[in-house]
């Protein structure tokens, strides 16, 4: 018998190196939903940026060049999503729909051409090519779980008491009465996709650098996904959406511990913990679980009038 | 700035489409250049392994079946402003219910009614699947995109639970169920994987013209989909619209399982929808959801399919995933940034009229 206070520590920890990528992608969501942009690709920006941090650490040998690529591939990704979604006024989910399936086949066509693994990168050696443990060892702390957690109360700080997160919200609410005051709607809103695409770049980072050693194929498995789910869940704010986001990653981490566990004789399978959070989300938005209720902008193009 | 005219309707309809899918196409010649290939080898090889022989036609025009299925999927019900991104889910659900009928029955059946008994399963447990996110949004108001996107993950969960745990053949060391008896073999035409299904999907594409532009229905659900007010004066019930629109896309994108499972694997497997449901966004957007426009943007990624995986052989710095890539691109290029060269095109057009 394992001792408790090692079970829980454990399992404290697993949870948090889980949720530590969702909170990252979260917060991305957050800034951009609340300016009125549908994000649906945050799962291509975390690949993305997964599979650039893996590459350029391997190739420079160092974790933080690796960090650094990871974030610019994001807000590559992220541009793509503003130039479609705002400039040009495009379907923004289409266009997230798009980024997915575009860097699931191109981190796998490029990662094959560039290291000849069939679409993996080199396994990082530990220190130097990956962001190790700071602490504890056996809990994987690295840097970004720290500053995972720190990015949920600057996320509230921006968002709720700073100007740019008035406009912000006022931009996902009523884009006209921002442009009638003089502000460009167009530029608040580069501003949020940019900062999304910062925050899921650290996240994919962390996926491939930290949490694991190298790139795979479609590694972030619909974590960016998840981690949209919780922005809905979280009601489209921050501390709710960090709320969300360990309850999931605590659900990831039992899910592994109950198998074969019987509750009142009954096997719980444990693809069915792996589903909770989506058909949590579901329960949710269909008003079974409180109501969620998105910024009133939210999806549509804004055409200023000439 | 003078404001510029609109584009005359022959280049809405057919120039501005051309050139999103030529950008999306240049895109990718410009990607095969950078992984160190000649883009014009490559597209000749291409066109060999999609087209070069019987056996590569038959096998372009089997992956094509797929992309018709899931391509009519998409317009059906985006014909209806609604956006199923959930074909993926619909299929796996579609082929676990073309799969069951089959197992229970096989044994039973002749193949002229085990056939039909499939397809109906398949297609019924595809609407199925389609209509609990149609009847969320219909009555509880919780937005079809998110839930149909949570409905994918949803099914794949479930078909691992079940092909573990209960579909699995008896001493089998890999989640697949028993073999389908030849009863539910779907007949082959020619020699490899293509077979009847084709038949069924363009038949399909018929029914959807018949139902989208000659049927009241279809009427109502394309008035929904352009002025919902517009279909509620005219006495429409926008709810119930919405449950038919889905569950036609969901029973189409579930005949998918008919193509994979009656007609090539011949037992339930894993991950046969193989991203087939979010191609089928790229096949209607390309087709400008029309089912002819469909079945030619189906044998053109078809043959992308197909020729690609030859092309994977042949260059071994392409991968099958290019192919993925190029999916992605049609859908940026023809969905999300169908506006952008449209100032080029009406400033083309304003050059020739002042001359």
């Amino acid at each position: 018998m394992e001792d408790p206070l090692a079970l829980v520590f454990l399992t404290a920890a697993a949870t948090l190196r889980v949720a530590t990528p969702l909170i990252l992608c979260a917060m991305g969501g957050l800034f951009s939903e609340r300016s009125g942009i549908i994000d649906v690709g945050l799962e291509g920006k975390m690949l993305m940026a997964a599979f650039f941090s893996a590459a350029i650490a391997a190739v420079t040998h160092s974790a933080w060049w690796g960090v650094a690529a990871g974030i610019a591939a994001a807000e590559v990704m992220a541009l793509l999503h503003g130039l479609a979604c705002i400039t040009y006024r495009g379907n923004q989910v289409v266009s997230g729909v798009a980024l997915n399936i575009l860097a699931s086949g191109l981190t796998i066509v490029w990662g094959n051409a560039w290291f000849h693994r069939g679409g993996q990168t080199p396994a990082l050696e530990g220190q130097g090519e990956r962001l190790l443990p700071l602490f504890f060892p056996r809990a994987g702390d690295s840097i970004l779980v720290y500053l995972a957690l720190l990015a949920v109360p600057i996320t509230w700080w921006v968002i709720a008491r700073t100007r740019f997160g008035l406009r912000l919200r006022a931009v996902g609410e009523m884009p006209l009465a921002v442009d009638t005051a003089g502000i460009s709607v167009s530029w608040l809103r580069y501003r949020a996709v940019l900062l999304c695409g910062l925050l899921a770049g650290l996240a994919g980072s962390y996926i491939a650098i930290a949490q694991n050693a190298g790139f795979t194929r479609d590694m972030t498995a619909g974590q960016g996904f998840i981690a949209l789910a919780a922005v809905i869940f979280g009601k489209w704010r921050p501390f709710p959406a960090l709320g969300a986001c360990l309850m999931f990653g605590l659900l990831d981490a039992v899910a592994i511990r109950l198998q074969g566990v019987r509750v009142a004789g009954i096997e719980v399978p444990v693809q069915l913990i792996q589903a909770l959070p989506y058909l949590l989300t579901v329960f949710l938005l269909a008003g079974f679980i409180g109501r969620a209720i998105a910024p009133r902008a939210i999806g549509q193009p804004y055409e200023k009038e000439h | 700035m003078r404001a510029r005219r609109p584009l005359p309707a022959w280049a809405e309809i057919v120039l501005l489409p051309l050139v999103n899918i030529a950008l999306a196409f240049i895109t990718v010649g410009i990607i095969v250049r950078i992984i160190g290939v000649d883009p014009l080898h490559a597209l000749e090889l291409l066109v060999v392994g999609a087209f070069g022989s019987p056996e590569s036609i038959g096998y372009t025009l089997y992956y094509a079946t797929n992309f018709i299925f899931t391509g009519l999927a998409v317009s059906v019900a985006f014909h209806g402003g609604l956006f199923n991104i959930g074909g993926e889910g619909q299929a796996y659900i579609g082929g676990l219910g073309c799969g069951l009928a089959v197992l229970a029955l096989d044994r039973y059946l002749p193949i002229w009614l085990m056939i039909p008994v499939g397809i109906a399963a398949a297609a019924l447990f595809g609407a199925a699947w389609a209509a609990v996110p149609a009847w969320l949004q219909a009555w509880r108001g919780s937005h079809i995109v998110i839930t149909t996107i949570m409905f994918n993950f949803v099914a794949a969960a479930l078909m691992v639970y079940l092909m573990v745990n209960v579909l699995i053949a008896p001493g089998s060391m890999t989640p697949q169920s028993r073999n389908f008896e030849p009863s539910a073999f779907m007949p082959a035409m020619g020699g490899n994987a293509l077979n009847l299904s084709l038949a069924l999907a363009l038949l399909c594409c018929v029914g959807v013209w018949v139902f989208l532009w000659h049927t009241p229905w279809g009427y109502a659900l394309r008035t929904m989909g352009h002025n919902p007010e517009a279909a509620i004066y005219a006495g429409t019930d926008l709810r119930r619209m919405t449950m038919l629109g889905m569950c036609l896309s969901g029973a189409l994108a579930g005949l998918v399982g008919v193509n994979e499972l009656m007609g090539v694997h011949h037992r339930i497997v894993l991950d046969f929808p193989a991203g087939y449901g979010f191609a089928g966004i790229a096949v209607s957007l390309m087709g400008r959801n029309h089912p002819l426009g469909i079945v030619l943007a189906a044998v053109l990624f078809g043959a992308l399919q197909q020729g690609g995986a030859e092309l994977s052989f042949d260059i071994p710095n392409i991968t099958r995933e290019m192919v993925v890539v190029i999916q992605g691109l049609v859908i940026l290029f023809s969905g999300a940034l169908v506006h952008l060269p449209r100032p080029w095109l009406q400033g083309l057009f304003a050059l020739r009229r002042s001359s």
